[in-house]
């Protein structure tokens, strides 16, 4: 049997596209970038995360949350604070007022460490919280809104004030988060010296692996009933509620997943870029990363990732030369891509292999229709 | 409230929008495996009754009893889990998926989160949902995404996701509206056979189709009941002619 043939199966070839997006990330994009420009594409990678929850919760459940960048922060916060308390030990701190506590805490004349950063001395209590922090919030969020029926636009303005408020929350409370400047100088993780090339080349296969296996985990949920019910409440909320389903619990859910994930993206983008501030996690950086998503198609898990990749890098490279112009071009991509690719890249990508000769015994697959609106028209 | 054998019991049944009574002090009984008809002329209020038993809307006073268990305090999802089963009035099913998810979505297995992260398609699941298609005319048509399906079949799809649950009372909002004459007589017959072991409600406007499929018929009349009894009895009342039939 020719391979065209054996790939004739929805599921397989999705499985060799992430082989090949795996193969691109692993191998090529390492052994062709020098150790900053991976370090770049390492950053970018942490936002595929961020995507691919979107990919669950916007395109599948239809939920649009303009407030992720809140959940990439917690993850990279609980990071942050674990590798800050590690560099300001007693012996590196000695010149401070009160050696040991990290040196923004010193500077507001703050001289014990506050309760909530004690269990952050831990690692293991620190990687945990990357993900139940974030987990938790959209918990506590989606059960206030979905429960109460609150959802499409009122939803995702919520979600932005949300955004508007940590972001002020952390600048104000300057003495306990390190305020506008945010958590700096970050230097080791458990003595393993995170500033060198090779280190940050490490943490790039760390994230590359992460993203993967995340990527594997939202696969699982799609492929389930779970995630045939998020596209079916999606379009038909009613149908599903009078099926016999708690449709509030299944959007938690979804929000809660991409919450997680997002987590983990802010952990990796900690380590790899060693600060966190909040100038990476307030309305504007959640605005873009709903962009990264629907350029690369908020219906393919895959298409999200590659979205957040190239819009990012073609925002370090514009930017490198057309600063000015860089915001106007995001913008003008996200209005071309809505009105005239619903489904960004990968639904352009779609139609493409759509059109390519099948091998003998290979079946077209009927193209994928655009997804038409968020908020049906409610049934009678 | 008195114990009773009726299938569903609705009694002082009221609800007002602003001031507006759109259902009024409605008083009805539904047996046991009987196939009541609602008609009326538009704005009477018959799908706000179909709203207020399956929960969508909340009365404002009167009890809804269902197999003796007051429904009015039960949201939407307790409800269907109780036996009741509601088909809109457009065809309301999921055009994204193929004919064979569309009844496996409403196969009653794995309603919670993590239950339908753990949904397998085993031989039960298979053989219900070849079942039901086969019962509502789509044994050939599983692999066929619903958004295809010609209108007919989009409506026999959603009272095949109602069957699916084995809902002891099942809501059916104008089933045949926009159907050919053949399908209209595909749908009676079908309601016939699914009928065994249930009752069935059904709203709907075409009166040769009220005549196939129905036991009793409650005409309704600006949120109140105008008459109500056999189809020939309703058709013989004078205010019945005066305020619907008559047109």
């Amino acid at each position: 049997m020719s391979l065209l043939a054996r790939l004739n199966t929805p599921e397989r070839r999705e499985l060799l596209w992430l082989a090949i997006f795996s193969v691109i990330i692993l191998v090529v994009l390492p052994s062709i970038l020098e150790p900053f420009r991976l370090n770049l594409f390492g950053k970018y990678l942490t936002y595929g995360f961020v995507t691919l929850g979107l990919v669950i919760c916007w395109g599948d459940a239809g939920i649009l949350s303009l407030g992720q960048g809140v959940f990439f922060g917690l993850g990279g916060y609980c990071m942050a604070m674990f590798l800050k308390l590690e560099a300001s030990s007693v012996a590196n701190t000695k010149i401070q007022s009160t050696p040991g506590i990290p040196d923004f805490m010193d500077w507001n004349q703050i001289t014990h460490l506050p309760f909530f950063w004690q269990p952050f001395h831990s690692l293991a209590f620190s990687l945990a919280a990357v993900v139940v922090v974030p987990t938790v919030l959209a918990l506590v969020i989606g059960v206030a809104m979905f429960k109460r029926r609150v959802g499409g636009t009122y939803f995702a303005i919520i979600t932005q004030a949300i955004a508007a408020i940590l972001t002020i929350l952390i600048i104000g409370q300057q003495g306990y988060t390190g305020g506008v400047n945010g958590i700096t100088d970050l230097r080791t993780l458990w003595g393993w010296d995170i500033r060198t090339d090779h280190a940050k080349t490490i943490l790039y296969f760390v994230s590359a692996i992460a993203l993967i296996l995340c990527i594997l985990a939202a696969r699982v949920v799609r492929m389930s009933k779970l995630g045939r019910l998020l596209r079916a409440l999606r379009d038909r909320e009613d149908r599903v509620r009078f099926s016999g389903y708690e449709v509030a619990n299944f959007k938690i859910f979804a929000f809660c997943f991409a919450a997680a994930v997002a987590g983990i993206g802010g952990a990796m983008f900690t380590l790899q870029v060693g600060f966190m501030s909040p100038s990476l996690i307030g309305i504007v950086p959640s605005i873009e990363m709903v962009i990264f998503c629907a350029v690369g198609g908020r219906t393919s898990l895959l298409g999200a990732v590659y979205g957040a990749l190239l819009v990012n890098w073609a925002k370090t490279t514009f930017s490198e030369d057309l600063p000015q112009l860089w915001l106007l071009a995001m913008g003008g991509l996200f209005i071309a891509v809505v009105l005239a690719f619903p489904n960004g890249l990968a639904g352009i990508f779609r139609l493409a292999i759509d059109r390519l000769p099948k091998g003998p015994g290979g079946r077209r697959q009927p193209g994928i229709t655009p997804v038409v609106a968020e908020q049906a028209g409610a049934p009678q | 409230m008195s114990e009773t054998d009726y299938m569903l019991a609705v009694e002082g049944l009221t609800v007002s929008f602003d001031g507006f009574r759109a259902v009024d002090d409605l008083t009805f009984y539904v047996d046991r495996n009987e196939i009541r008809v609602i008609i009326g002329p538009n704005g009477a209020g018959k799908t706000t009754v179909l709203d207020l038993i399956c929960g969508r809307t909340k009365a404002s006073a009167g009890s809804i009893k269902f197999q003796n268990e007051e429904l009015r305090t039960l949201k939407e999802h307790q409800i269907v889990r109780r036996g009741v089963g509601r088909k809109f009035q457009t065809p309301s099913i999921y055009d994204d998926l193929t004919v064979f998810e569309n009844l496996e979505i409403s196969f009653p297995r794995g309603r919670g989160v993590f239950g339908a992260l753990a949904f397998r398609r085993d031989a039960e699941v298979r053989d219900r949902v070849e079942e039901v298609a086969k019962t509502i005319f789509l044994a050939d048509a599983l692999q066929r995404r619903a958004e295809f399906l010609s209108h007919g079949q989009k409506q026999w799809l959603e009272i095949g996701m109602l069957l699916i649950q084995q809902p002891s009372l099942m809501m059916l909002d104008e089933p045949v509206a926009g159907m050919s004459v053949a399908e209209r007589k595909k749908t009676a017959e079908l309601l016939h056979t699914i009928t065994a072991g249930r009752s069935v409600l059904v709203v709907e406007h075409d009166m040769g189709f009220v005549e196939d499929i129905a036991h009793r018929v409650t005409v309704m009349h600006q949120g109140k009941i105008l008459s109500e009894g056999t189809l020939a009895h309703v058709k013989a009342d004078q205010r019945v002619v005066d305020v619907y039939l008559g047109h």
